[in-house]
């Protein structure tokens, strides 16, 4: 072997070992770096509404504050935020956000008109949330609900406005 | 192909050239193991840059965000512990390469020869190191490092005139404190790396225009062999051990990580890392009066001594048998300076009180790191009510309290009524689970006041007791 073919042997060796090396040691940072990318815990949790029982015998829509819990990182973010529980066809309770479709203003309850109205610009939906009048383009977005251990739970989510049909927004 | 692309980039950078002159460099005397410390330490500062770097996707430099993120990367983040143990380990191993390097160097005589300002930029290299250690030992924000900082800092109060307002400019005010974080963050990933780069810059160029020293023995220098190959190879192989060290302790010991930091934690004893125990125990030696002597003056002797010895140690003597006052007074410091930190090891161990503080710290460093992350809570920007909404389960309590009817007796709000006493800070009164137990089974003073047994389901009795504990 002459001096030259043997320096460039070493050579290669040299940068195979180096890359080799490298790429090893990219791959926890890589991992690192990328750890977002599959976590799963972030994302909303299912919150408390309250006993499924108190849900049962309502002559009107109630309106209940409800703790969300968001995971960002490394916190944990807590919120309350209003929503209706209404009876729904089969007997069991929806729940309905209390934020507007149309441009986002909190939906009040009138007792006496038996109808939810959005103060903003007078938006009348019926007691089940469906749209009755107004410039809202849809009628009051219901949130994903279920009954675990004799508690109603509801998933909290934020809807697209001024679209007629209900799109979830990340 | 290949050789295309690389005249390619030859025409336009003149690589070949460059690499040419790395990799011909003569070296007296031929390639060494003794001469592997100096890529040894650029390789970690490269390693500590990049993980440093990667580090910073989650650290947050502020007191109430600092200890959580660290958490965060230790208990959650995907090879988070790894690459962190990785950066914690790779600051010990400089301390440990920088002193074979200038060991080698003071033992070689390779100061000597026109040499001067690579030995001073050496120096100055030296200085930001240990700054890079001093800064990066706060950031974690844990007790050992609020208290360790805490000590460092104070030893500036002892340089004259100057000493207090010294220590409040490194502090960002009289306290540590989230002021302090930042500034040591800033030195620590801004201002130390960069002059770090521009003195391993001047270092590495001032090498080269001197040359290699080669050996100290003459006779040994008369051939020459290039850098590449064996050098180089040699160079590889110490990294490679490097890399396959840290590799390892970071893998199978991790660096840990201890309860967040806590000013009023009056017991906690503060040691420094172990680099800087025996400063830490010299420390000790002067109190009161003379502290400025054993703090400010021996010290500066000492470090005024190790800059100028290319000026001090002036023959063309390199053999080290002949240098007895130079090699001698680096062998006596380095010595003494293992003396202290084993002494400083012995004085811990011999007394009890002492020992047994430091065990309990060990061991809630332990409990901490087997605690899951619990993540820090923030209040949406939308918050309505506060109290016992706050928490889904404190707020299921608070209904089951009612439900069971216990505010009947207790109180709405559990701040008892004329049948029943006030529960708020019921929980400090029995602590560890002795609150579920007491509420199923009531004890006698209870019993006879009315109190009955609690007969629920258990996620009920621990929501309850979740809200009973909530009562402050």
């Amino acid at each position: 072997m002459t001096e030259q073919t043997r320096r460039s042997f070493l050579g290669g060796l040299l940068a195979f070992g180096t890359t080799a090396v490298g790429a090893l040691l990219a791959i926890p940072l890589a991992r690192f770096s990328l750890d977002p990318l599959w976590r799963t815990t972030s994302g909303v949790l299912w919150s408390d509404v309250g006993p499924a029982a108190d849900f049962r015998s309502m002559t009107a829509p109630m309106k209940m504050q409800v703790a969300i819990e968001q995971r960002d990182g490394w916190r944990k973010v807590l919120s309350e935020k209003p929503v209706y529980v209404v009876t729904g066809g089969d007997g069991r309770p929806r729940v309905l956000s209390a934020v507007c479709p149309h441009l986002g203003c909190s939906i009040g309850w009138s007792d006496a008109k038996k109808q939810f109205i959005c103060p903003c610009h007078n938006g009348a939906f019926a007691p089940d949330g469906a749209l009755l009048s107004g410039p809202p383009p849809r009628g009051m977005d219901e949130l994903d609900a279920r009954i675990e251990g004799g508690r109603l739970q509801v998933r909290y989510q934020y809807f697209r406005q001024l679209v007629p049909t209900r799109e979830v927004l990340a | 192909m290949t050789a295309r692309l690389v005249d390619w980039f030859d025409r336009r950078t003149g690589i070949r050239g460059l690499l040419h002159q790395a990799l011909d460099e003569p070296i007296p005397g031929g390639a060494r193991f003794a001469y592997v410390f100096g890529s040894g330490l650029l390789f970690l500062f490269l390693s500590q840059a990049i993980t440093g770097v990667f580090l910073a996707l989650y650290y947050v430099p502020s007191a109430d965000h600092a200890h959580t993120t660290v958490a965060y990367i230790v208990k959650e983040v995907s090879s988070g512990s790894f690459i962190r143990s990785l950066h914690v380990y790779g600051s010990s191993a400089m301390i440990i390469v920088l002193l074979l390097h200038i060991g080698q160097t003071v033992l070689f005589g390779s100061y000597k020869g026109y040499r001067e300002l690579l030995w001073l930029a050496g120096c100055v290299l030296f200085a930001l190191i240990l700054g890079m250690a001093f800064t990066g030992y706060l950031l974690p924000w844990d007790q050992k490092a609020y208290f360790a900082t805490a000590v460092g800092t104070n030893i500036l109060t002892e340089v004259p005139w100057v000493g207090s307002s010294l220590k409040q400019f490194v502090r960002g005010g009289n306290d540590l404190g989230t002021l302090t974080i930042s500034r040591f963050f800033v030195a620590h990933i801004f201002v130390l790396p960069a002059a770090i780069f521009a003195f391993v810059g001047a270092h590495v160029f001032l090498f080269r225009k001197a040359g290699a020293a080669g050996p100290p023995v003459r006779a040994q220098a008369r051939t020459t062999e290039s850098f590449y190959p064996r050098q180089v190879l040699m160079d590889v192989a110490f990294t490679a051990v490097l890399v396959l060290a840290l590799g390892v302790l970071a893998w199978f010991i991790p660096a840990d990580l201890g309860p967040e930091a806590n000013a009023a934690d009056t017991r906690f004893l503060p040691r420094p890392e172990w680099y800087y125990v025996p400063v830490f125990q010299w420390l000790k030696y002067w109190p009161g009066a003379r502290a400025i002597v054993g703090i400010v003056v021996i010290p500066a002797l000492v470090a005024a001594l190790f800059a100028g010895l290319p000026f001090l140690d002036r023959s063309k003597e390199r053999r080290p048998w002949r240098r007895p006052f130079s090699v001698g007074g680096f062998a006596v410091v380095m010595l003494s300076l293992v003396g202290l930190g084993v002494q400083s090891r012995v004085q811990d161990e011999r007394d009890p009180a002492i020992s047994r503080q430091l065990a309990l710290q060990h061991d809630a460093v332990d409990a901490f790191m087997k605690e899951p992350f619990e993540p820090e809570v923030t209040a949406g920007a939308r918050k309505v009510e506060k109290a016992a909404f706050v928490n889904t389960t404190v707020a299921h309590g608070k209904d089951v309290f009612a439900a069971q009817a216990c505010d009947a007796c207790h109180g709405a709000d559990a701040r008892g009524s004329e049948s029943a006493p006030s529960l708020v800070g019921v929980a400090a009164r029995f602590p560890n689970g002795q609150l579920t137990q007491i509420v199923k089974t009531p004890n006698a003073k209870m019993s006879d006041g009315g109190m009955q047994p609690l007969d629920a389901p258990d996620p009920d009795i621990a929501a309850l007791v979740a809200y009973l504990e909530s009562l402050q």
